[in-house]
C-alpha cells in the first residue's frame, strides 16, 4: 500500500530526451493505467519508478520517501514483465519463492506462502513443473505470482498481457482486475491496448511523444478528451475530425462544404471567425432526422456490418467521415444520407497546439 | 534433406572411411608394439597383430616411469588448471557483460588479443615471472620510487620473491587465464534476455547472487564444454612442465616422463629402441583424456552447439 509522487521527472538517453517532464500522483490503492502508443515512453516511465532506469531529472517519491537513489530490491516494487522473465532453470516453486529464498525467509514460511500464492493464480498442480513446460498463460500467472508473493508496496506491470492469445488476455484481464480488488496494492501498468485500459484503470495517464497529455479516469478521458491526440487515440472507430470556421455569434461552425454545424455558444462565443478542428465520435451521430442538435448530409461509400451495429463510411465536408449505428437498410454508394449529431457530441480543438478548446473545465491537462 | 544421389553417398563414405583410418592406423600400431617383445617389435618386417606380451609391457612401463606419482601429479595439475580456468573465464565474462564500466570493450578485446599469445610465444618471459612472481611489483616499485622511499625511512630495502618453480602453483597459474573459455562465456551470457537480470534485481538479488543462483546453472553445460577441452589441454602440457620442474621425482607429469622412456637420437644418442615400453606407456597416458571425453561428450556437444533454456 503506497502512494507514489512523480515531480518534474526527464529521461535522456545521451543528447535524446525521452521523458520530457511528467507530473502524476497515484493515490494509495489505486490501479493507474499508462497508455500511449509505441515509443512514447511508458515503459521508460515505469522502468523509473522500479528503479531499474537512472532519472535524468526530477524525482520520484513512494510514501512520501525519495527513491531515487535506492536500489530496486529497496523500493518495495514488484514487476511483472512482458517476456514473463522466469527462471528457467527453477521449478514454479523455486519462481515463485525466489524473492524469499533472498530475503533469507526460513524454509517452511517460505513452502507455506509459495503455496497460499499458487492457491491464489491456480497453479497448485504445477508447482513442480518448469516454465518450459507451462502454456503462455500459464507463465503469466507464475510471473504474477512470483510479483504477489513479496506482498509489494507497488506493483509494476509492462505489457504483461501482450503475448497471450486474444482469449487468454481476456481473461487474464479480468483475474488482474479481480486481484487487485481484493488485495488493493498500488499498480501501474503499462499497455498500448486502449481496451485493456478502459477495462482495468481506475485512472488513465495518457502519454504521446513523453509528454502527458491526460490523466483521468476512463469515462473523464472518453468523455471529454483534453487533446485532439487522445481524442484520436481512444474510442474505435476513432472520432472524426474537421476543419471548420466558427461562424455568426459562435452558435455554429462552418463546414467546408456550407453546412452549419451547432456548437455550445458558451465555448464558440470567444472564437468568431476563428478556425478550429471539430471531434466527432462515430457513436454520437445517428443515420436520420432527429430533433435537437444538427443535421448535416454526407455522401455514403460504403457500409462494414460488425453484427452489433454497422459502420458507415462517408465524406462529409471534404473529409472521411465514420458514423456507427444501427441503421439497419444500407444505403446506395454515393447517395446523401442525413446524420444527426447532438450539439454536445462535438469536441473542439486549437489546430495550432491540439488542445481541447473549452469554456467548461477539462479535469487536467498537463503542461508541456 | 532429401536428396538421392547414390554416387555422392558413396563418395562420402569413402572420405570417411579413409579418415577413420587415418586416425586410427597409428594408434593401432602403438597398440600392437605394446603387446611383443622388445625383439619382436624392432623385427623387419614389423607385426601387424598383437601379441601376448600387453601387461608385461604396461607393468613394466608403469614402474619405469614412475606413473605411480605422476598421475597423481598430472591428475592435480589438470585438475587444477580446468577449476581455474572455468572460474576465471566466467568471472571476466561475467564483469565484461553484466556491468557498465569505462573500457570495458578494451578490456575484453585485451583479452581476447592474448588469444595469439599462447604460452609457447611468452614462454622465456613467463618463466622469468614464475621463477618469482612478484617481479612485476617490484620492478612498479623501484619505477615510481617506493622501494627508495621505504628504503630511507626505515632501512630496509624491499626485495619481493615468490618463486614457483617446482611446485603445483607453478605448474597451474600460468595456464590459467583463457581467453578462449572467457570468449565461450561471453557469447552465452550475451543470450540471457535483459529481463531476466532485471527480474533478479526487482527479486532483491545481488550481483554475486544472480551469477550463483541464475548464471552459474544455466551455463552448466557450457561449462562441461569448457572443462572437457581444457582438462585434455592441461593433460597434455609438455614444454611447460619441462621448463619449470627440475625436480622431477617429486613434481614429473606423465607426458613429460613419457618422453623420455621413447628412445631418441639426441637426447640418449639413440639408447635401446624399447619401443614396447613406450608404446605401452603412452596407451596408458591416452587413457584419462579419453574417458574424460567420452563421460562429457554428451553435455560437451550440448554446451558447444545449443544453450539449452
Ligand atoms: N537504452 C536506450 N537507449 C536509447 N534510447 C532508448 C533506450 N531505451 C528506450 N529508448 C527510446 O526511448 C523511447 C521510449 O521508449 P519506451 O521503451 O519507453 O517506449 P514504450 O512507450 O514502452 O514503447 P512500446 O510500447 O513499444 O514498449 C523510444 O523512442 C526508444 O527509442
Ligand atoms: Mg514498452
Amino acid at each position: 500500500m503506497a502512494q507514489i509522487g512523480i515531480r518534474g521527472v526527464r529521461k535522456s538517453y545521451g543528447k535524446t530526451q525521452v521523458v520530457h517532464g511528467v507530473d502524476v500522483d497515484i493515490v494509495d490503492g489505486e490501479f493507474v493505467v499508462i497508455l500511449g502508443p509505441s515509443g512514447c515512453g511508458k515503459s521508460t516511465l515505469l522502468r523509473m519508478i522500479a528503479g531499474l532506469e537512472e532519472i535524468t531529472a526530477g524525482e520520484i517519491s513512494i510514501d512520501g520517501e525519495v527513491v531515487n537513489e535506492l536500489e530496486p530490491r529497496e523500493r518495495g516494487c514488484a514487476m511483472v514483465f512482458q517476456n514473463y522473465a522466469l527462471y528457467p532453470h527453477m521449478t514454479v516453486a523455486q519462481n515463485i519463492g525466489y524473492s524469499l529464498k533472498v530475503a533469507g525467509v526460513p524454509r517452511a514460511t517460505r513452502d507455506q506462502r509459495v503455496l497460499e500464492t499458487a492457491r491464489t493464480i491456480g497453479l497448485v498442480d504445477f508447482l513442480d513443473r518448469k516454465p518450459g513446460q507451462l502454456s503462455g498463460g500459464q507463465r503469466q500467472r507464475v510471473a504474477m505470482g512470483r510479483a504477489m508473493i513479496r506482498e509489494p508496496r507497488v506493483f509494476l506491470f509492462d505489457e504483461p498481457l501482450s503475448n497471450l492469445d486474444a482469449k487468454l488476455r481476456v481473461q487474464m484481464r479480468l483475474e488482474i482486475r479481480r486481484l487487485h480488488q481484493r488485495l488493493r496494492a498500488t499498480s501501474v501498468f503499462v499497455t498500448h491496448d486502449q481496451v485493456e485500459a478502459m477495462t482495468l484503470a481506475d485512472r488513465l495517464i495518457v502519454m504521446n511523444e513523453g509528454h502527458i497529455d491526460q490523466i483521468g479516469t476512463p469515462s473523464e478521458v472518453y468523455g471529454l478528451p483534453a487533446s485532439r491526440y487522445v481524442g484520436g487515440f481512444i474510442g474505435s472507430p476513432p472520432m472524426n475530425f474537421l476543419d471548420v470556421t466558427v461562424g455568426g455569434d459562435g452558435g455554429h461552425v462552418v463546414v467546408g462544404d456550407g453546412q452549419h454545424l451547432s456548437i455550445d455558444p458558451a465555448i464558440g462565443a470567444g472564437l468568431v471567425g476563428q478556425t478550429v478542428e471539430v471531434g466527432i465520435r462515430p457513436e454520437h451521430v445517428t443515420v436520420g432526422h432527429r430533433a435537437g442538435g444538427s443535421t448535416l448530409t454526407a455522401a455514403f461509400d460504403f457500409m462494414e456490418d460488425l453484427g452489433a451495429g454497422r459502420l458507415f463510411h462517408g465524406r462529409l465536408g471534404g473529409a472521411d467521415f465514420i458514423v456507427h449505428s444501427p441503421e439497419h437498410r444500407p444505403p446506395a454508394f454515393g447517395e446523401e444520407i442525413p446524420l444527426h449529431i447532438p450539439r454536445d457530441a462535438v469536441h473542439l480543438f486549437d489546430p495550432q497546439t491540439g488542445k481541447r478548446v473549452a469554456a467548461q473545465p477539462v479535469v487536467q491537462a498537463a503542461a508541456a | 534433406m532429401i536428396e538421392r544421389t547414390p554416387i555422392l553417398n558413396v563418395a562420402t563414405h569413402v572420405i570417411m572411411f579413409s579418415g577413420l583410418l587415418l586416425l586410427l592406423v597409428p594408434v593401432w600400431f602403438a597398440f600392437v608394439a605394446s603387446t611383443h617383445t622388445m625383439q619382436a617389435v624392432n623385427a623387419i618386417p614389423p607385426e601387424f597383430l598383437p601379441g601376448d606380451q600387453f601387461f608385461t609391457n604396461i607393468e613394466a612401463a608403469w614402474t619405469r616411469a614412475d606413473f605411480a606419482t605422476k598421475f597423481v601429479n598430472s591428475m592435480i595439475v589438470a585438475v587444477g588448471v580446468v577449476v581455474g580456468k572455468v572460474a576465471i573465464a566466467a568471472i571476466t565474462a561475467f564483469s565484461i557483460v553484466f556491468f557498465n564500466y569505462r573500457l570495458r570493450q578494451l578490456a575484453f578485446w585485451m583479452v581476447f588479443i592474448t588469444l595469439m599469445l599462447p604460452l609457447e610465444v611468452r614462454i622465456v618471459p613467463t618463466f622469468a615471472v614464475a621463477a618469482n612472481a612478484l617481479s612485476p611489483f617490484q620492478v612498479l616499485m623501484n619505477l615510481f620510487g617506493i622501494t627508495a622511499l621505504v628504503e630511507a625511512v626505515s632501512g630496509v630495502r624491499v626485495e619481493l620473491n615468490w618463486n614457483l618453480l617446482n611446485s603445483y602453483t607453478g605448474l597451474i597459474l600460468p595456464l590459467v587465464a583463457t581467453a578462449t573459455g572467457t570468449f565461450l562465456y561471453r557469447q552465452f551470457f550475451l543470450t540471457i534476455p535483459d529481463e531476466l537480470v532485471e527480474a533478479a534485481k526487482m527479486d532483491g538479488a545481488g550481483p554475486i547472487r544472480f551469477l550463483r543462483d541464475t548464471l552459474i546453472p544455466l551455463s552448466k553445460t557450457n561449462m562441461a564444454a569448457l572443462a572437457t577441452i581444457m582438462f585434455v589441454f592441461a593433460w597434455n602440457q609438455y614444454l611447460w612442465p619441462l621448463l619449470v620442474i627440475t625436480d622431477t621425482a617429486n613434481f614429473g607429469v606423465v607426458v613429460v616422463e613419457l618422453g623420455r622412456l621413447i628412445p631418441d637420437m639426441t637426447t640418449t644418442g639413440g639408447g635401446i629402441p624399447e619401443w614396447h615400453t613406450a608404446m605401452a606407456a603412452t596407451l596408458i597416458v591416452m587413457v584419462p583424456p579419453l574417458l574424460v571425453v567420452v563421460l562429457m561428450q554428451r553435455w560437451f556437444v550440448r554446451g558447444l552447439i545449443n544453450t539449452d533454456k
